[in-house]
C-alpha cells in the first residue's frame, strides 16, 4: 500500500488525510511537532479566556485516528531528503514516504526589532504560544500589540479578559487596512476604541526596552513615544513556516512553490494550506492564502488527486469571517479596501449599534460582486449560489429577508437597508417577503 | 459597581445561611394545649380526636418519665417522636385487642386460611381467627363474606392477603386503627410543624425577609451590577473554566451537596424541614387556603430560584432576543401553571393540577387514586382527564412536528425551565463523548418503556380490579418507579447534580416524555438547526455549551444540519458560535439533514469519484 506522509496536523493536513482515507486504503501518517492531536487553532483564544479547555478545542475524539487508521507521530522534522524520500526526525528514527504532503502552516512575523526576543514578547499562533502567554500574563498590567489585524484584535480581547490594558500599534492609517473599506473601518475603529483599547494608527514600533531581568518593560515608537508594558504581542501577520526546508531540494520563495495541482518542483511532494504559494493566484485570489477555509478546501482537493482523480484547486466564490470583540463579520464575494472604478458601492450602518452592510456591484452590468456584513448573519449557501450565477444586485436586495441567518426574533433592518439603497441608486427595489431559502436555491433566483 | 456586586453576593449568601439556620433553629414543646390543638379538631364532641390526643399525651408522659425531657432541637425531637408514637400505638393496640380486628387476629386468620389446597376463607376460619368474639365475628361477616373462598377465586395466597389487608382499615375504622399513628414522613412532618416553637413561627414576616428577602435582594443587586461589570452586550463566557463554581471545583461540590441534601430531606425526611416550611405558610394560605406542606415550600423555592436566575439570563443574554423571550415564557409557565393555578384550584375544591405536565412525565396521571379523584370532581375533573389525555396523544406530537421538541423542553416544561435558568452556569458540564451518547439512548428509551409498561399495568388493574399483571404486582411497580425515577433520578440526581453532571441530566438520560418527544422530532418534524454552509471553524464552542451533550461541532464542521432527538432547542449553541454558523429554524421537511457531504460548501463542487 502506498504510504502518504503528511507533515502538519492542522486543518489542511487533517482534511487531506481524512479524505484520502474516505477514498482509499493507503497508509497515512500525520507528523506534527506542535501537538499530539489536531486542534482548532482559531479556538486558542477561547482556551485562554476560559470559555473552553484545550481538550474541548480538539475537533475529533482521540479514538478517531486509530478508528480511521490514520497514524499520528508527535515529533519534529529536521530535514527532508527528497532523493531518498526520507525525513530526518529530531527524536525518532528516519521516516520514509511514497508521497509527501507539506501542510506545515505559518509562523508569526518578526521584523528584526531590537529586543524582540525579550521575555514577555511573543507572537500568537501555536499551542506553545498559548502556554507561553499564560506565563507572561502573570503580574502584567499593560500590553502593547503590534499589528492591527485579526490576530491583533484577538490578542487584545484576550488581554482585556484578564484586566490587562491594551495599546494597539498599527503601521497603516487604518485598522486592518488591507481588507476593510473606509466606511466599515471607521465604524470598527470607534467600536474597538470604545472597548478601552488605545488604537494608535500610523505608528511604527522602534524597539522593545528591557528591565534588569531581561523582561520587556516598555516599547518605543519611531516617533520616540515610550509606552510602558509587560507584554508585547507581535502580531504583524504570519509567513509560511518553511525554514526547515531551506536545506532541501524543494523550491521555496515566500512559501513552498506549487502549481494548481499542489505539486512542488519535486515529484511526489505536495504542499497545501498556509505554507503553500501558487505560481499564480487561482480564481482571482492571491497566491498565498492563510485562511482556515482555504486550507480545508485545498485538503479536500489534493486528496482527490492523491487517490487518482486529478483535480486542480478550484475554490468557489470567496468567503471569510471573523469576530471583533462582539461584532461578527462575514464576507461573500469581493469587497476590496480600495474601490475599483467599475464598482458601485452601497454602505448601510445602524445609527447607534455596530451593525453594517457593504454591497458591491458592477456599475455597468449590475452584477453583484460582494458583500461585507457586520452584526447580521447571512446565508452562505444563498450568496454562494448568487455569486456563481452572477445575479444582479437587485436580486440580492430584494431577497435580503430570506438571506438573513440571524436567530428567530432578532431585530431586522432590511426595510431600512433597502430604503437607503433605493435612494442612492434611484431604483425601486421591493423587499420580497421572507421565503423558505431552499426554494430560492433550487428554483434559481 | 464592584462594591454593589460584592455586596449583593454577601447579602444573598447571608440569606442562604439564615435559611439553612432555620432548619435547626426551632425548639419543641409537647404540652397539653399543643397536643389537643394538633389532634382534636372538634373540641365540642367526643370523637376519635379526643382518644388520640389523650393517648398521645400519656405516651409523652411515659416517654419523658423514662428519658430525658430534652427534645428541644429538631434532631432530638425527631429521635424521640418515633418512640413516643410507638408507645402511643401500643396503647391503642390494647384497645384494638378488645374491640377491633387486631394484628393477632389477622395473623391467626392468615395462618388458618393458607391451606395446602389453596386459600381457605369461610365463617369457620373467621370464628377460629377471632376466638369466637361475637362482635368481631359479626364485623367480619358483614364486611368480608364476599371474600369467602367459595365465592372468590384467588390466584395465590398473596392475593388474598393483599385484598384482606386493603379491607382491614374499613373494618377497623370505627374501632381503633384510625387512632394509630404512622411514623411516616408526612405524619412526623405535621407533628413537627405543630409543635415547633421558633422565631419563624412567631415572627414569620421577619424571618421570611431574612431568608428569601435577603437572597432575592442580594441576587438582584449582584445581577444589576453585572450589567455594567460584564461589559457590553455579547457572549459572556469569560472565566468559566477558571472558576471553581463552574469547572467542577470545590465550590461546585458544595453546591451539589447542598442541593442533594435538600432533595433527600424533601423526599425522605420532610419532618426536618418543618420549621422552614413555616416560612411560607402565609403564602400558601393566601393561595389555597391551606397551610403549606414541604412540596409547597419546594414549589416556592423553585419559582424564586427560576426568577432570580432568569434575571441573570436577561443580563447575560440581553443581546439575544431568542434567549430573552424564551426565558420569559418558560418562567411564566412555571409560576402560573405549575405553582399558582394548582393552588387556586385547590382553593375551589378542585383537584391540584398542572395543566402543562404531560404523561409520561406526569407518571401518576393514570394511577388509580388520580383517576378516581378526577372522576369524582365534577366537570372540571373530567376536563382535566380529557385535557391530560389529548395533551399527550395529540397536542404534544403535533407541536413537535411544527416546532421541534423545544416547544416543550425549553419553553414550557418546569424541569427545563429550572435547567435553563438555575442550570445556565453548568451547560458545559454535559459529557459530549460518543460513549455518553450511546449510554443515553439506552437509558432514556429504557425509562420510556418502563413508564409505558407501568401505565399499561396500572390501567389494566384499574379496569379489571386485578392487582397484578403476569405475577408482577402493579402497586409495587408504581412504587419502584416513583422512588427510582420520580424521586431519585428526576429530583436528587436530576437537579442535585447540576454542578457536576450538567444541567440536563434528567432531561437527557431519564425523562420518558423527552424520549417520546425526541422520537417525533427525529423522524417527523420541521425543526432543525441549520448549518451555514462552510463557515464553521471547528472552534468547539457549540459542543462545549450544548447542555444535552450533543457534539454539535461534528455536524457543523461537515456542513450538516443538526437533527437529534435530544436537542431541546435552547439556542445557546447558536448564541455562542463566534461565526454565526448555526440557526434554529422550522421549515419544510425536504433536505432537513442538510449537506450529505463529504465536501463542505466553498469548494466549487466536484464529483467525488470513488
Amino acid at each position: 500500500m502506498e504510504k502518504i506522509v503528511i507533515i502538519g496536523n492542522g486543518i489542511s493536513g487533517v482534511t487531506v488525510a481524512r479524505h484520502i482515507r474516505k477514498n482509499s486504503d493507503k497508509e497515512i501518517l500525520i507528523i506534527s511537532g506542535e501537538t499530539e492531536h489536531f486542534f482548532s487553532r482559531t479556538a486558542l483564544m477561547y482556551v485562554f479566556m476560559g470559555h473552553m479547555r484545550y481538550r474541548d478545542i480538539k475537533p475529533y475524539e482521540d479514538y478517531f485516528w486509530k478508528k480511521n487508521r490514520i497514524d499520528l507521530k508527535f515529533d519534529l522534522v529536521e530535514f527532508v531528503d527528497t532523493d531518498s524520500k526520507s525525513l530526518t526526525m529530531k527524536r525518532g528514527n528516519n521516516i520514509n514516504y511514497d508521497k509527501l504532503i507539506l501542510a506545515v502552516g505559518s509562523k508569526s512575523n518578526k521584523f528584526g526589532w531590537p529586543g524582540q526576543d525579550l521575555k514577555g514578547a511573543q507572537g500568537l499562533y501555536s499551542y506553545q504560544d498559548l502556554q507561553l502567554l499564560e506565563e507572561n500574563v502573570k503580574d502584567a498590567k499593560h500590553a502593547v500589540i503590534v499589528g492591527g489585524g485579526l490576530i491583533g484584535i484577538e490578542f487584545a480581547e484576550m488581554m482585556l479578559s484578564r484586566g490587562i490594558g491594551v495599546t494597539l500599534l498599527e503601521i497603516g492609517d487604518k485598522f486592518w487596512g488591507n481588507i476593510l473599506p473606509d466606511e466599515e473601518e471607521l465604524m470598527l475603529r470607534k467600536y474597538i476604541e470604545s472597548h478601552h483599547v488605545s488604537l494608535k494608527l500610523g505608528t511604527v514600533l522602534d524597539e522593545l526596552i528591557s528591565d534588569e531581568n531581561g523582561r520587556v518593560k516598555a516599547i518605543k515608537t519611531k516617533t520616540g513615544e515610550v509606552i510602558e508594558c509587560q507584554i508585547v504581542g507581535l502580531t504583524p501577520g504570519v509567513s509560511p513556516n518553511i525554514d526547515f526546508l531551506k536545506s532541501s531540494n524543494i523550491e521555496t520563495e515566500k512559501g513552498i512553490k506549487i502549481n494548481k495541482y499542489f505539486e512542488t518542483n519535486i515529484k511526489d511532494v505536495y504542499a497545501i494550506g498556509d505554507c503553500a504559494q501558487f505560481d499564480e493566484g487561482v480564481n482571482g485570489r492571491k497566491n498565498l492564502e492563510q485562511v482556515w477555509y482555504t486550507g480545508r478546501i485545498m485538503g479536500e482537493t489534493l486528496a482527490q488527486t492523491i487517490c487518482g482523480n486529478q483535480l486542480a484547486y478550484n475554490p468557489g466564490p470567496w468567503f471569510n469571517s471573523a469576530k471583533f470583540f462582539d461584532v461578527e463579520y462575514q464576507t461573500y464575494g469581493w469587497v476590496f479596501a480600495n474601490r475599483r472604478d467599475f464598482e458601485d458601492h452601497y454602505y448601510w450602518q445602524h445609527p447607534s449599534k455596530p451593525i453594517a452592510m457593504h454591497f458591491v456591484w458592477n456599475k455597468r452590468t449590475d452584477e453583484f460582486m460582494g458583500i461585507n456584513t457586520f452584526g447580521v448573519r447571512l446565508r452562505h449557501e444563498l450568496f454562494d449560489k448568487w455569486l456563481i450565477d452572477k445575479v444582479s444586485i437587485d436580486v440580492i436586495m430584494s431577497n435580503l429577508r430570506t438571506a438573513n441567518f440571524d436567530p428567530e426574533f432578532f431585530k431586522v433592518y432590511e426595510k431600512d437597508i433597502i430604503h437607503g439603497f433605493n435612494i442612492q441608486t434611484d431604483k425601486k427595489i421591493k423587499l420580497k417577503p421572507k421565503s423558505w431559502w431552499l426554494n430560492l436555491l433550487n428554483k434559481g433566483a | 459597581m464592584k462594591i454593589l456586586q460584592k455586596l449583593g453576593l454577601v447579602v444573598s449568601i447571608i440569606g442562604i445561611i439564615l435559611f439553612t439556620v432555620t432548619i435547626f433553629s426551632s425548639s419543641y414543646e409537647l404540652n397539653k394545649s399543643a397536643i389537643i390543638s394538633h389532634f382534636d379538631s372538634d373540641l365540642d364532641n367526643i370523637d376519635s380526636g379526643d382518644t388520640i390526643a389523650n393517648s398521645f399525651m400519656s405516651a409523652v408522659e411515659t416517654y419523658t418519665s423514662l428519658n430525658s425531657k430534652d427534645f428541644h432541637n429538631v434532631y432530638t425531637f425527631n429521635n424521640a417522636l418515633p418512640k413516643i408514637i410507638e408507645i402511643h400505638n401500643a396503647t391503642i393496640s390494647n384497645l384494638l385487642e378488645a374491640e377491633g380486628i387486631s394484628n393477632k387476629n389477622v395473623a391467626t386468620i392468615f395462618e388458618l386460611a393458607n391451606g395446602t389446597e389453596g386459600v381457605q376463607y369461610s365463617e369457620e376460619i373467621i370464628r377460629a381467627g377471632v376466638q369466637n368474639n361475637e362482635v368481631k365475628v359479626k364485623l367480619l361477616l358483614d364486611n368480608t363474606s364476599w371474600m369467602f373462598s367459595g365465592q372468590k377465586v384467588y390466584a395465590n395466597f398473596t392475593e388474598f392477603e393483599s385484598v384482606f389487608n386493603r379491607k382491614l382499615p374499613d373494618l377497623n375504622s370505627n374501632v381503633g386503627s384510625v387512632y394509630k399513628l404512622h411514623s411516616d414522613g408526612a405524619t412526623l412532618f405535621h407533628l413537627n410543624k405543630s409543635f415547633a416553637v421558633s422565631g419563624v413561627k412567631s415572627n414569620t414576616g421577619l424571618w421570611f425577609f431574612l431568608t428569601f428577602g435577603l437572597v432575592i435582594i442580594g441576587a438582584l443587586m449582584y445581577n444589576s451590577a453585572n450589567i455594567k461589570l460584564l461589559g457590553p452586550a455579547g457572549i459572556k463566557n469569560d472565566g468559566i473554566y477558571h472558576s471553581s463554581l463552574t469547572k467542577r471545583g470545590w465550590v461546585a461540590w458544595i453546591v451539589l451537596v447542598y442541593l442533594v441534601s435538600i432533595y433527600l430531606f424533601l423526599y425522605f425526611a420532610p419532618q426536618y424541614l418543618a420549621n422552614v416550611v413555616l416560612l411560607v405558610d402565609p403564602i400558601s394560605v393566601l393561595l389555597s387556603g391551606n397551610p403549606a406542606g414541604q412540596w409547597f415550600l419546594y414549589g416556592f423555592i423553585y419559582c424564586v430560584a427560576m426568577f432570580l436566575m432568569a434575571v441573570r439570563m436577561y443580563v447575560k443574554y440581553r443581546h439575544n432576543r431568542y434567549q430573552v423571550i424564551r426565558t420569559t415564557v418558560v418562567l411564566f409557565f412555571q409560576i402560573a401553571f405549575a405553582f399558582i393555578i394548582p393552588e387556586i384550584l385547590v382553593r375551589f375544591n378542585m383537584p391540584y393540577y398542572d395543566f402543562k405536565n404531560a404523561w409520561p412525565l406526569d407518571y401518576d396521571f393514570f394511577f388509580e387514586w388520580n383517576l378516581n379523584d378526577l372522576l369524582s370532581s365534577g366537570s372540571m375533573g373530567l376536563f382535566m382527564l380529557f385535557w391530560g389525555t389529548i395533551l399527550t396523544l395529540i397536542i404534544v406530537p403535533v407541536m413537535v412536528y411544527f416546532y421541534g421538541k423545544r416547544w416543550y423542553c425549553s419553553w414550557v416544561c418546569g424541569c427545563g425551565g429550572l435547567a435553563e435558568t438555575l442550570g445556565d452556569p453548568y451547560r458545559q458540564n454535559s459529557n459530549k463523548s460518543m460513549k455518553a451518547w450511546k449510554f443515553e439512548r439506552w437509558i432514556i428509551h429504557g425509562v420510556l418503556v418502563f413508564a409505558i409498561v407501568m401505565t399499561v399495568m396500572t390501567l389494566y388493574t384499574f379496569f379489571t380490579g386485578a392487582n397484578s399483571v403476569l405475577w408482577i404486582d402493579t402497586y409495587s411497580i408504581q412504587r419502584t418507579y416513583g422512588l427510582l425515577i420520580g424521586s431519585i433520578f428526576s429530583g436528587v440526581i436530576g437537579t442535585g447534580f447540576y454542578p457536576i453532571f450538567g444541567n440536563r441530566t434528567w432531561c437527557r438520560f431519564g425523562c420518558p416524555l423527552a424520549a417520546y418527544l425526541g422520537l417525533v422530532q427525529r423522524f417527523k418534524s420541521r425543526f432543525r438547526i441549520t448549518t451555514n454552509g462552510g463557515q464553521c471553524i471547528s472552534c468547539g464552542n457549540c459542543s462545549t455549551y450544548c447542555e444535552q451533550g450533543i457534539d454539535v461541532r461534528a455536524y457543523a464542521q461537515k456542513g450538516q444540519n443538526i437533527v437529534r432527538s435530544s436537542c431541546v432547542g435552547c439556542g445557546v449553541c447558536a448564541a455562542v458560535c463566534p461565526r454565526g454558523v448555526l440557526k434554529l429554524e422550522n421549515g419544510p421537511e425536504a433536505n432537513r439533514f442538510g449537506n450529505e457531504g463529504p465536501i463542505v460548501l466553498g469548494n466549487d463542487g466536484f464529483e467525488v469519484v470513488k
